[in-house]
């Protein structure tokens, strides 16, 4: 089922939670909606699913205005962070729900349900829990029973509202794909909401940011992340290097040293610009031209690289550089030590038009 | 949850870094034990005892007198009904409570223990101001012959005001604490409201449920002032079993009065027996989700 979304505003009390937002799901899509918390991200898809009701705005499933249609007839499946399971039902009880509630003319008779039930405890790999309690499964489990419970009523669209959120790193990691295999496997259109970048960018077809209510960009993960639209985006999707300068012939114009790129932007005008920590170089020769003067912090070892913190000799400023381990040992560098940083690529925008 | 202190406690006991000196533990336990026995117990015991003094043949004499079995019969009634008021009345207003948002709230939560801050005697007269032979409706209820006070329909407004908070006080705080997730994760299956409050709301507050409707009983059977006020006090008609006692008592019918206090003195300890066993129960299913009532595999 395709979604759409459109001019949805909405309020709490004097806290504008979502403004005027609109957006298209495409049926059979997977949809990462991103940003900090409070951007209205969870909002929004509650008031897909219909738990909560826009102040103006309509959304439209399947090309119809939803707005007055019950939660109950919407067919969508709602997985809650912290799974929401019924406590004093087991496993098999709580799959079974979505269809022991449906009218009697469409209730499928027992038997029919347990085929159903067993069928969807296999799908997420949990046929062996059918007669536990929540309370006596780990927390990717509960999640996973979550999402079967959901399926049992064969929803039209899959809202998932930061599924993994209260899980630790490792099993999160795990679902991840899991879900991502479930979702090439089942093709039912997905949105779910996230914090977590990583897990937007690895799950996600299409990844739509969030900030104050408002989108700030979508499109493909590594459209977004490479073609950040706004500082906020950049910054939101990865560490950044913050620079404050001024466009110049060749580059930018940051202190007294002028750093290589190409501009977009007229001679004189101010900009942010922006790096990763793996799109700074770090160069022990002090006499190279073009590097900002700093001095090193620290070198964390980070397994397959490292991390080398430092300090701006110019202005007071700290930095983040990616290291690989090789170049690491190359460069032999001791905390305290001045070094020159030299950026392999700089992202700028316009810091007039980020003030309006 | 008392399971889970006593479990703390004994640890404490057993670790001799966390362990009080003798003399300070056999003063705390005898003290509380002393008072216990003193005010609780012994005027307990003599209840039963002066009830029985005279053998079990005029103990049984006194409870099937007519007017001890129709301030029995009365005192049933009034707790008969009134409690599944207040159990449809509480569950209600915790559920608006705990699960809405809306203007006056925190006045409808003021307003739901006014009646543990009102002496229950304010609250008889208060009816009689309102419905009495000389009171606002009273002549409006006389013409259509109707009767409130002194009979049973004020009884059993009287008690049915002093027993309004016990169930709703015992929801709120739960139910505000279980939130709505699980409520929106029944509608979002396809439950209508009926089918997501009988297969998820209920099952999850059943314990305070039952706790809160036999706190309410058990005041439902034994207020005494409240109802005093309004019954009138007519033998064998308006008498419940509180008011029964006192007049037995006044007419220095002791053995009479005792029987009948005893009486009440028994419904409100297997009161207790039945409220430890809901909490043993309530402590057992919140931990291990139900556990107890879990098939083996």
């Amino acid at each position: 089922m395709s979604i759409q979304v459109r001019n949805i505003h909405k309020r709490f009390g004097s806290f504008v939670a979502l403004d005027d937002v609109s957006l298209n799901f495409h049926e059979g899509e997977l949809v990462a909606l991103l940003g900090p918390s409070g951007c209205g991200k969870t909002t929004l898809l509650r008031i897909i699913a219909g738990l909560e009701q826009a102040d103006a705005g309509s959304v439209l499933l399947e090309g119809r205005d939803a707005t007055n249609t019950h939660v109950r007839e919407r067919q969508v499946g709602f997985v809650f962070q912290h799974y929401a399971l019924f406590k004093h039902m087991t496993v098999f009880d709580n799959v079974a729900f979505g269809l022991r509630v449906k009218p009697r003319g469409q209730r499928p008779n027992e038997a029919r349900i347990a085929d159903k039930v067993h069928e969807l405890l296999n799908l997420v790999q949990l046929d062996w829990l059918a007669d536990r309690y929540p309370a006596q499964l780990s927390g990717g489990q509960r999640q996973r029973i979550a999402l079967a419970r959901a399926l049992a009523v064969q929803p039209q669209v899959l809202l998932l509202d930061e599924p993994f959120g209260a899980l630790d790193a490792k099993v999160r990691k795990e679902l991840r794909r899991w879900l991502r295999n479930l979702h090439e496997e089942l093709h039912v259109t997905s949105i779910f909401v996230t914090h977590d970048q990583e897990e937007a960018l690895e799950v996600a077809d299409r990844v739509v940011l969030m900030n104050h209510g408002k989108v700030e960009q979508q499109g493909a993960p590594e459209a977004v992340y490479n073609h950040p639209a706004s500082p906020f985006v950049y910054g939101f999707l990865g560490s950044v290097n913050l620079f404050h300068g001024r466009v110049e012939e060749g580059g930018v114009q940051v202190g007294s040293v002028r750093l290589a790129t190409e501009a977009d932007f007229a001679a004189g005008v101010d900009v942010l610009a922006f790096a990763r920590p793996h799109e700074l170089n770090i160069v022990t020769d002090l006499a190279t031209e073009g590097g900002l003067a700093a001095k090193v912090t620290r070198v964390l070892f980070l397994g397959s690289s490292s991390r080398v913190e430092l300090e701006g000799l110019e202005q007071e400023q700290y930095f983040e550089v990616e290291v690989p381990l090789s170049e690491l040992a190359r460069l032999d560098l001791t905390p305290g030590q001045e070094v020159r940083i030299v950026p392999s690529r700089l992202r700028l925008f316009e810091q007039e038009a980020l003030a309006g | 949850m008392s399971a889970i202190s006593t479990v703390a406690a004994s640890r404490y006991e057993r670790n001799s870094a966390t362990r009080e000196t003798p003399w300070l533990k056999y003063t705390l336990l005898g003290l509380g034990l002393g008072y216990f026995a003193l005010f609780i117990l012994m005027p307990l015991i003599a209840v039963f005892f002066e009830a029985l003094r005279r053998g079990w043949g005029p103990y049984l004499a006194a409870v099937i007198e007519p007017d001890a079995l129709s301030a029995i019969r009365l005192t049933l009634t009034v707790a008969l009904v009134s409690v599944p008021l207040n159990l449809v009345f509480g569950v209600a207003a915790a559920w608006l409570i705990a699960k809405f948002e809306f203007r006056g709230k925190q006045f409808l939560l003021t307003f739901i223990d006014l009646p543990f801050s009102v002496s229950p005697v304010v609250v008889g007269l208060m009816y009689i101001l309102l419905f009495g032979a000389n009171g606002w409706f009273g002549a409006w209820l006389a013409a259509h012959d109707i009767r409130l006070i002194f009979a049973l329909p004020g009884i059993l407004m009287a008690t049915i005001f002093v027993t309004f908070p016990f169930v709703a006080r015992e929801l709120i705080p739960l139910m505000q604490s279980q939130g709505k997730e699980e409520e929106e994760a029944a509608i979002v299956l396809g439950a209508s409201g009926w089918q997501m409050f009988w297969h998820v709301t209920l099952p999850n507050i059943r314990w305070a449920l039952l706790y809160g409707v036999i706190l309410a009983n058990a005041r439902a059977m034994g207020e005494f002032g409240a109802v005093s006020v309004v019954s009138g006090k007519i033998r064998g008609a308006t008498n419940t079993m509180p008011l029964q006692v006192e007049i037995l008592y006044n007419e220095y019918n002791f053995a009479a009065a005792f029987a009948v206090a005893s009486l009440l003195a028994l419904l409100a300890l297997v009161t207790l027996v039945i409220k430890t066993w809901v909490e043993h129960r309530a402590a057992d299913g919140q931990g291990a989700g139900a556990a107890g009532t879990e098939k083996p595999a």
